[in-house]
């Protein structure tokens, strides 16, 4: 048990790296804390799996250290470095009976029988493998085979962090709702740290209480869920999180307004005032569930038309031009429409400006 | 619904039936005529039911030559098959050295089998060859042409050199489709190498493996031209392997009354083998416990 801390991390996997695409991981510092559940969210090829090469020690980073607790691991093997791990497809020992599948790490570290007999049904409990303990691993179900893989983490008691490389692509959807509950009751009780690799973002939302957001090899945003959802630090925060995510639209400040298209959308007054002193591009990003539809010629809100209303069972999705630009608002679905042509109201303390990407704040 | 009657998609498998009709089922018929019949000549014909049969089963000749082909074909998988997984698992796994390996484990599959023999007789001629020359060399006596125990020696040798190299390109195919996450997985279990081998790599190359029993079995019970070529079934009858001593009546003998009886009775044992050997590496290890 301890927290992770990675220094400077930087990796490429050309010997010789010349460019910035060279590099897969640009220098990163980030702690993990002990028995927290992290998500590492982020698209394909951002990263995310070698960063967790890096902390299982199947990659070594070409700079900086990897710390378990004082300890420093970074040219430490596998084997020495007390994680375990759960990979996309089911690793499981196919001749050996579910009970040998999970006392194979103990036994492999000379555990005497009575505690690993222990260990193991205590486990087996908990994933609910009991009755299938005495059959051969082989003819199991996809989420039993996964179950049996985190089980070979959880019997070993000197295990520092679970690793997870999105486990749950090759399970049903059905059993994947049970398997993701089943892994968070695991989190609770075990109290272990998880860093739990997806690229599907409810999956990071519902395991984890920390995701890390990560974009061509860089962290772009640390939070919980919900700082994620409704403070995104970077407009690939912004759209990357939430579905649909969110509207962004070039603008321009003035006074206490940002000026989309010639309409005046007000502004928290910190923010514009800070706005105005930017000198990079600006851009305004609005969730497409802040913004709120009404009647046209409304007081204070700006006028848009409505293109498209999609019904989307509890909720409907509206498509509408702001000037020259396309605006996505989440709708509930007793929600009545105005007509074609209706007003938008922006809150204020919901919508953002970024200036070069980065929010301003 | 109506099911309108129409035979005429039998035509469609008629090829299949003309080929194997005349690739296996009507050679082998030929061979059942002869096996239960006395052929003197055109026309010349009597009926003589299992005699040949009861013939070939009574003669010991026969026996010794089945004893010792069962002798060599075990002895032959007891070697090949350990021997391949090893240079398999010794193998490299990427760069420029896994080409070369794999082209120089693959000569001897591509050198004529008559050719086999005539190299080994050369490579282990006490006067000459390189390996006899070696052996006679270090003080030990060593002639395959006179001694029955040399003979052996010399008849697995070559063929362990011969075939190992199909069994080690196998049971690499068999290591290199083990996906990375096993060995990961094993690594962060503690698995010591022995441990890796037992529980990943060798459950995984079951399939190959059973592929490779089959076919050095088949072919080494089959074998002919390279001990026929080597040593010509000798010293006496100690090296004459079934098929040695089924072209010696066959052809030497012309008694083709009893060489079908006794093809057919090697025909089925290969088959029987065959299958008994499928049935047990698809089993071996997958049963339940209870």
């Amino acid at each position: 048990m301890a927290r992770i801390e990675l220094n400077g991390i930087e990796h490429s996997y050309a010997a010789k790296p010349r460019t910035e695409a060279d590099w897969a991981l640009k220098r990163l510092d980030l702690v993990w804390r002990d028995g927290g559940a992290y998500a590492l969210l982020g698209p394909s090829g951002c990263g995310k799996t070698t960063l967790l090469n890096v902390i299982s020690g199947l990659v070594y980073p070409t700079k900086g250290s990897v710390m378990f607790g004082d300890r420093d691991v970074t040219n430490l093997p596998t084997q020495q470095r007390n994680i375990a791990q759960v990979f996309q497809f089911p690793v499981i020992y196919d001749t050996m009976t579910v009970f040998d599948n999970l006392a194979f790490p103990l036994r492999n570290r000379a555990v005497d029988g009575a505690t690993i007999r222990e260990r193991v049904e205590e486990v087996a409990a908990m994933l609910e493998l009991t009755p299938e303990l005495d059959r051969r691993a082989h003819g199991l179900t996809a989420d039993a085979k996964q179950k049996i893989s985190l089980g070979r983490g959880l019997v070993r008691n000197d295990v520092a962090a679970v690793l997870f490389d999105e486990p749950l692509t090759v399970i049903d959807p059905q059993l994947k709702f049970q398997l993701r509950r089943k892994l968070k009751e695991v989190h609770e009780r075990f109290n272990l740290t998880f860093i739990y690799v997806t690229h599907d973002q409810n999956e990071a939302l519902t395991i984890a209480d920390q995701v890390v957001l990560m974009n061509e090899g860089a962290v772009v945003q640390v939070g919980t869920p919900q700082e994620l959802f409704e403070n995104p630090r970077h407009t690939f925060v912004g759209y990357f999180i939430g579905s649909p995510g969110m509207n962004l639209v070039p603008c321009a400040v003035d006074g206490a307004a940002a000026v989309v298209d010639g309409q005046r959308i007000p502004l928290a007054a910190a923010i514009a005032e800070k706005a105005q002193a930017a000198a990079g591009t600006l851009e305004l990003g609005i969730r497409p569930e802040f913004l709120r539809l009404v009647p046209a010629g409304t007081e204070g809100a700006v006028p848009v038309t409505v293109i498209a209303v999609e019904e989307l069972g509890s909720f409907k999705m509206v498509e509408a031009r702001l000037g020259e630009h396309a605006i996505k608002v989440k709708l509930s679905e007793d929600k009545h429409l105005p007509g074609e042509s209706a007003c938008l109201v922006f809150p204020p303390e919901r919508t953002k400006i970024y200036e070069n990407g980065q929010l301003i704040e | 619904m109506n099911k309108t009657e129409n035979n005429k998609a039998w035509f469609l498998v008629l090829p299949v039936f003309v080929i194997v009709a005349f690739s296996a089922i009507i050679p082998l018929m030929t061979i059942v005529n002869y096996s239960v019949q006395d052929i003197f000549g055109p026309n010349q014909r009597v009926f003589v039911g299992t005699e040949w049969f009861v013939d070939v089963l009574g003669d010991p000749r026969l026996r010794d030559a089945l004893w010792r082909q069962f002798l060599f074909s075990g002895l032959v998988l007891l070697i090949e098959i350990p021997l391949g997984v090893l240079i398999a698992l010794a193998m490299p796994k990427q760069g420029w050295l896994v080409s070369v390996v794999l082209v120089v484990l693959a000569l001897p599959l591509l050198i004529p089998w008559n050719v086999i023999g005539t190299i080994w007789i050369i490579f282990t001629r006490p006067d000459i060859g390189l390996l006899g020359v070696a052996i006679n060399g270090l003080g030990v006596q060593f002639d395959h042409t006179a001694s029955p125990l040399d003979a052996w020696v010399t008849v697995i040798l070559m063929e362990v050199w011969h075939w190992t190299p199909l069994v080690a390109l196998l049971a690499y195919a068999g290591l290199r489709a083990i996906p990375d996450a096993y060995f990961q997985a094993a690594r962060i279990d503690g698995a010591s190498a022995w441990a890796t081998f037992r529980y990943i790599q060798l459950p995984k190359m079951r399939g190959v493996l059973t592929i490779a029993v089959l076919l050095r079995f088949m072919d080494s019970f089959l074998i002919y031209a390279e001990p026929f070529v080597l040593t010509g079934g000798g010293p006496g009858n100690s090296t004459t392997f079934l098929s040695i001593y089924l072209v010696k009546v066959a052809v030497g003998q012309f008694d083709l009354g009893p060489a079908a009886a006794f093809s057919i009775i090697y025909f089925l044992i290969i088959l029987l083998f065959s299958w008994l050997f499928y049935q047990a590496l698809l089993n071996v290890g997958t049963g339940e416990k209870r």
